[in-house]
């Protein structure tokens, strides 16, 4: 077993069981979010249930930062191991004759989502780290605002049009290396359902539902305070 | 017609090659490509100068020897063909053509477009076979009955020709279709089976060591590939080998 | 020296066996201090090299392709013949016997064609242990087709591409081989020479063709398995690479020539469309089984065709002549390939040919749409199916058996063979002639065997449709493992052959002086030029029919062009890199000397017999007229010059079967 993970076949098997799993947390984490629109109360309750909830932040929070880290680490490995594969280039190569431009092109959609995600880190995830592992604040609460500081938080990030424009761009882009990535990690792991066409519609559903989810929110806190 | 030709030209395996343009005049759109190659060629001759050289030998589409990467794609614009069944009505008058070796770490070039394609016998040495001796005294063929779905579905994954066209299409020179092919055929019938762990992953390794990329399922391959080998042949692969580790 | 074929004594049936009972063997421990040289890796050097090497010996085969798999058995489509009586129409060992020596005219040796009948068998046998996955019916069970010159189905198929999965089934025999270092593989080098030593032959001359390299190797045996000479025509369906040049060169070294005459023309070929065609493509001769095969009538018709003025499909029945059922009612369509091949020349030189070049015939599958599509109705329930119903449904299950031969007619002429019918010509495919073998495979040079086509042995005059496969698997897999024993049993003690002697040296400097020659040569002619006026006499002199006169005039003009070769001839670029001109100049060199033998062996043969058809000698409905003073193998000497060879003459004795005049009306 060992073995396996050191061939080209066991590094994309990994590949598609890390991408499962961001996939897996995408869609919870849109499915948290998309409360911040519609019931600003129950989403600021999930969200402290998350924060503060010690499964979710000792047990599945390291696997999440694992599996994003991995990801993109593995992501590098095999494009510099693919690279160093081709050779000389083509004088001329009409890639577009033969597959996707998103499907050729996975590593700069995924560069994008890991510049999208610093940004996010400095959004969200140091400031959290800094109240409740720094500063010992395990309470929820906020000067001058009334239950827990969740929904304020998110409405105060997306006052600039600077970072709304960054993460609508992202999310495209996401869209992009989902719309590959969905089925190519079927594949990956020896299944054929990639290929038929009910997975593939589900995967395009999902490669547009996802990033539109996350543009809508962003839009909707811009443009309504 | 009348044609222009971008070949790259390259001495031996250590020279530096470049891209050369020549002129064809009076090709006939029922010509294939390599004929069209030949009146270039016997130009050369006639003018005292090398001929380019390029791999070919059956010309009727299934020795897999015709290579060729025509104005970016292997074996050229049309589908479900080899370079020797690439005829000139796909091309207009006045066209410029470019022409490369498949381009691949693992195929290094020889000279002009022939490319040295060894890699892949390697790859059949390590495991493409069942090891059963002709000396030896085999049952009769129909004592082993094979449903014909699975013996149709072994077929389409042995009409491989080896000519590399996935490989030189894949952006990651991966060796997957073609060995993904390999493993299927005997994956699907059962005088594979006995030996199916082993071969899998000893080939597998081997594709590593020759240093072919990984898979990354643009399905380049399967929509250049001559013969149509389906990227199914790959999950396949992918499947034997994770059933053969754990 | 006089001629002994080796036949084992005793009754037909038992030859081999018993022959097998009573040979010299080599005992494992000394199968390991002996090497053999196999030159070629088709079905025949592909399957002897990994039996060889399965039984212990040390095997070295060589290449002139990247990898033996790309040799040009891989092009062979339709099937391979086995008596295994699956279907129980009748067949046998002895049925496919006859069927073979009837269908080779009764011009081949009967104990070598029984031997071949009976290991038949086995082949299926062992490709299908191999993992050949051979076409199979919905019980699981092994499919048949028919073939031409034959009364029952025992042709064992894998889509249209048999010779693919064949020669990928002894390929990778012999990858498990070379993977345990038994086989050494040398790709992409031609042997330009067979090394004798005491008489024996003892290794070969052989040029490294990336390199350049001229290189010696030894061995206890050397076996040709270099394929057939059509590319003697120049435009062949054969690989462009294809050569007579190791068996030739054997000749040269003493190795008699037998029937060089014999050359198969395959009525199923897409015609020739213009003069810088480079080959021709053959289509399966399957595709006899469901398409007719016809021309017009009236002449009218034929010149409208040719002017686009009429679409065949507008023709009506009465106004179409489906020549080969009207001339041979028991066969019709199936008749074996020399008379059909005969029979589309007939019409085409009577004027009848449909294409631009006038020739070319129909091959029509337009009543097996019918016939298939009314069939399907009937099991899928349609009452009342209209016309173009029946025709869709007859269309797919053509498809089904013919897809990928429809789809190569379509991209090569550019026409669709579902809505017009195929246009068809014969073309030069396979020669039964070849390097002359005794029971043995052994050719007059002790320790130097033929196998497969290289050897002239099991098809006489004719052979019959997927019986190259099952002759190439047989040589190699069944008969040289065993043969060969008995010869190097006498060598156990011989030790290494060293390749450091004055035999080695003086063969490579032979070698080596022509390819100076090649390079040096401040010539004004391309090889090319020189194969296509060499193809040109042959065609037109030594083709589907031949008169004296004309093979008088090949002997001199062939003669005068190799000639005008030996002094213009101009190859390009240096003897110490990748220089294909060079290796084809060497081939068309020997081609200009075998083209000659071959005329000078067509003119001797004053008899018509299978593919040699001689104008001198017909019928009067114009059918091959047989004599039975020929009724011998011609064996040809080399003595200098081709048309200076001896020739020697191996009597057909034929004890089990009946000469009969050949008919399949």
């Amino acid at each position: 077993m060992p073995g396996f993970f050191k061939s080209s076949i066991g590094r994309k098997v990994a590949m598609a069981l890390s991408a499962f799993f961001l996939m897996f947390f995408l869609l919870q984490h849109l499915a948290i979010n998309i409360l911040s629109v519609f019931s600003p109360e129950t989403f600021n309750e999930v969200s402290h249930f998350m924060g503060t909830n010690p499964v979710v932040q000792f047990a599945l929070q390291p696997v999440l930062i694992f599996a994003v880290v991995f990801h993109f680490v593995m992501g590098f490995i095999l494009e510099l191991k693919n690279s160093k594969a081709n050779g000389v280039s083509y004088a001329k190569n009409n890639g577009a004759a033969n597959s996707t431009w998103f499907s050729r092109n996975m590593i700069y959609s995924g560069i994008t989502i890991l510049a999208f995600i610093v940004l996010h880190f400095i959004d969200f995830w140091f400031p959290e780290i800094n109240t409740k592992f720094i500063q010992g604040d395990w309470s929820g609460m906020l000067d001058g605002v009334d239950g827990f500081r969740y929904h304020e938080e998110l409405k105060h990030k997306f006052v600039s049009p600077i970072r709304v424009g960054a993460y609508v761009l992202a999310f495209v882009f996401l869209g992009l290396h989902l719309a590959h990535g969905f089925t190519s990690a079927f594949q990956s792991m020896g299944g054929t359902v990639g290929r038929k066409k009910a997975a593939q519609n589900i995967g395009k559903a999902y490669s547009i539902i996802i990033p539109a989810g996350f543009i809508f929110i962003a839009l909707y806190h811009h443009f309504n305070h | 017609m009348n044609l222009t030709l971008k070949i790259w030209r390259q001495k031996d395996s250590n020279a530096k090659g470049q891209m050369v343009d020549y002129k064809v005049t009076e090709i006939s759109e029922h010509m294939s490509f390599l004929e069209m190659m030949d009146v270039l060629n016997e130009q050369l001759v006639n003018a005292g100068e090398e001929p380019v050289a390029f791999d070919h030998d059956c010309r009727e589409g299934i020795c897999g020897m015709c290579s060729m990467y025509i104005n970016g794609e292997a074996h050229g614009p049309d589908r479900g063909v080899t370079t020797c069944q690439l005829h000139m009505r796909m091309f207009k008058d006045g066209d410029t053509i470019t022409i490369e070796p498949f381009r691949a770490a693992a195929f290094p070039v020889i000279k002009d477009l022939v490319v040295d394609r060894s890699a892949f016998d390697r790859i059949q040495h390590s495991g493409g076979y069942i090891s059963v001796n002709t000396s030896g005294n085999t049952q009769d063929a129909n004592a082993i009955p094979i449903a014909k779905q699975a013996a149709d579905q072994a077929m389409d994954a042995a009409t491989c020709i080896g000519c590399g066209a996935c490989v030189a299409t894949c952006k990651n020179s991966s060796a997957m279709l073609f060995v993904g092919a390999k493993v299927s055929q005997y994956a699907l019938l059962p005088q594979g089976q006995v030996e199916a762990a082993d071969r899998v992953k000893n080939m597998v390794a081997q594709m590593d060591l020759e240093g072919f990329g990984n898979c990354t399922n643009t399905g380049a391959c399967e929509v250049e590939c001559p013969k149509g080998i389906s990227l199914d042949n790959i999950a396949r692969m992918n499947r034997e080998l994770m059933k053969a580790s754990i | 020296m006089a001629l002994d074929s080796k036949v084992p004594q005793g009754p037909l049936k038992d030859k081999w066996t018993d022959y097998k009972n009573h040979i010299n063997l080599v005992n494992p421990a000394n199968k390991r201090h002996i090497d053999v040289i196999v030159v070629g890796t088709g079905l025949a050097g592909g399957s002897a090299s990994a039996t060889l090497a399965e039984l212990g010996y040390n095997v070295k085969s060589f290449a002139y392709q990247d990898s033996p798999r790309r040799a040009h058995s891989i092009a062979a489509q339709g099937g391979i013949n086995a008596a295994k009586n699956y279907q129980g129409d009748g067949d046998s060992t002895y049925r496919l016997f006859y069927d073979t020596v009837k269908g080779g005219d009764y011009r081949s040796r009967e104990a070598n064609v029984y031997r071949l009948a009976e290991v038949s068998a086995n082949i299926i046998d062992q490709c299908v242990a191999q993992g050949v996955p051979f076409a199979r019916d919905y019980g699981g069970l092994l499919d048949n087709r028919s073939f031409g010159g034959v009364l029952v189905s025992r042709t064992f198929y894998a889509k249209g591409q048999t010779g693919q999965q064949l020669l990928l089934g002894a390929y990778s025999a012999m990858n498990r081989q070379i993977a345990r270092g038994k086989i050494e593989m040398f790709n992409r080098h031609e042997m330009l020479d067979v090394v004798l030593v005491d008489g024996k032959a003892r290794g070969i001359i052989a040029r490294n063709l990336v390199t350049g390299e001229i290189e010696r190797h030894a061995a206890h045996a050397v076996v040709i398995a270099s394929g057939g000479y059509g590319n003697v025509y120049f435009l062949s369906t054969n690989a462009m690479g294809s050569n007579v040049t190791a068996g030739w060169k054997v000749h040269k070294k003493g190795a008699y020539f037998a029937n060089p005459c014999y050359t198969q023309i395959h009525p199923t070929c897409i015609p020739r469309s213009g003069d810088y065609q480079s080959k021709l493509t053959l289509m399966s001769e399957s595709l006899r089984n469901d398409g007719r095969i016809w021309v017009p009538k009236n002449l009218e018709d034929v010149k409208a065709i040719r002017e686009g003025k009429l679409k065949p499909t507008q023709l009506t029945e009465d106004q179409r002549d489906y020549y080969l059922e009207r001339r041979y009612p028991a066969f019709g369509n199936l008749v074996p390939r020399d008379v059909a091949s005969r029979a589309a020349k007939e019409r085409c030189d009577a004027g009848f040919g449909v294409n631009a070049t006038g020739e070319a015939v129909y091959l029509d599958f337009a009543a097996s749409f019918e016939r298939y599509g009314s069939e399907q109705a009937k099991i899928q329930g349609i009452t009342n199916p209209s016309a173009a119903k029946i025709k869709e449904l007859g269309q797919e299950i053509v498809r089904a058996k013919y897809g990928n031969l429809f789809q190569m007619y379509e991209k090569i002429v550019d026409e669709n063979p579902y809505e017009t019918p195929m246009m068809i010509y014969p073309a030069v495919h396979y020669t039964m002639g070849g390097v002359w073998v005794d029971y043995n495979l052994m050719t007059t040079i002790p320790g130097c065997y033929a196998i497969g086509e290289a050897n002239f042995s099991d098809h006489g005059a004719n052979r019959l449709g997927a019986s190259a496969l099952m002759q190439g698997l047989a040589d190699g897999y069944f008969v040289l493992p065993y043969t060969i024993g008995d010869y190097l049993s006498n060598d156990i003690r011989t030790g290494k052959i060293s390749t450091d002697t004055p035999e080695f040296d003086a063969a490579e400097k032979e070698v080596s002086e022509r390819i100076a020659f090649f390079v040096n040569n401040k010539g004004t002619h391309s090889v090319d030029y020189y194969h296509k006026k060499l193809g040109k006499i042959m065609w037109d002199k030594c083709g589907m029919s031949r008169n004296k006169e004309g093979l008088e005039e090949a002997i001199e003009e062939i003669s005068a062009l190799r000639k005008d070769f030996w002094e213009n001839v101009i190859v390009p670029g240096t003897a110490t890199e990748y220089n294909e001109q060079l290796a084809k100049a060497g081939r068309v060199a020997d081609f200009l000397e075998l083209g000659e033998l071959f005329a000078k062996d067509a003119l001797v043969r004053e008899e018509s017999a299978g593919g040699h058809f001689r104008e001198e000698h017909q019928t009067e409905d114009g059918e091959a007229k047989r004599m039975k003073e020929f009724q011998f193998v011609s064996a040809w000497e080399y003595k200098g010059e081709p048309k200076e060879a001896v020739l020697h003459k191996e009597a057909l004795v034929y004890e089990n079967i009946e000469v009969k005049e050949r008919s399949y009306k």
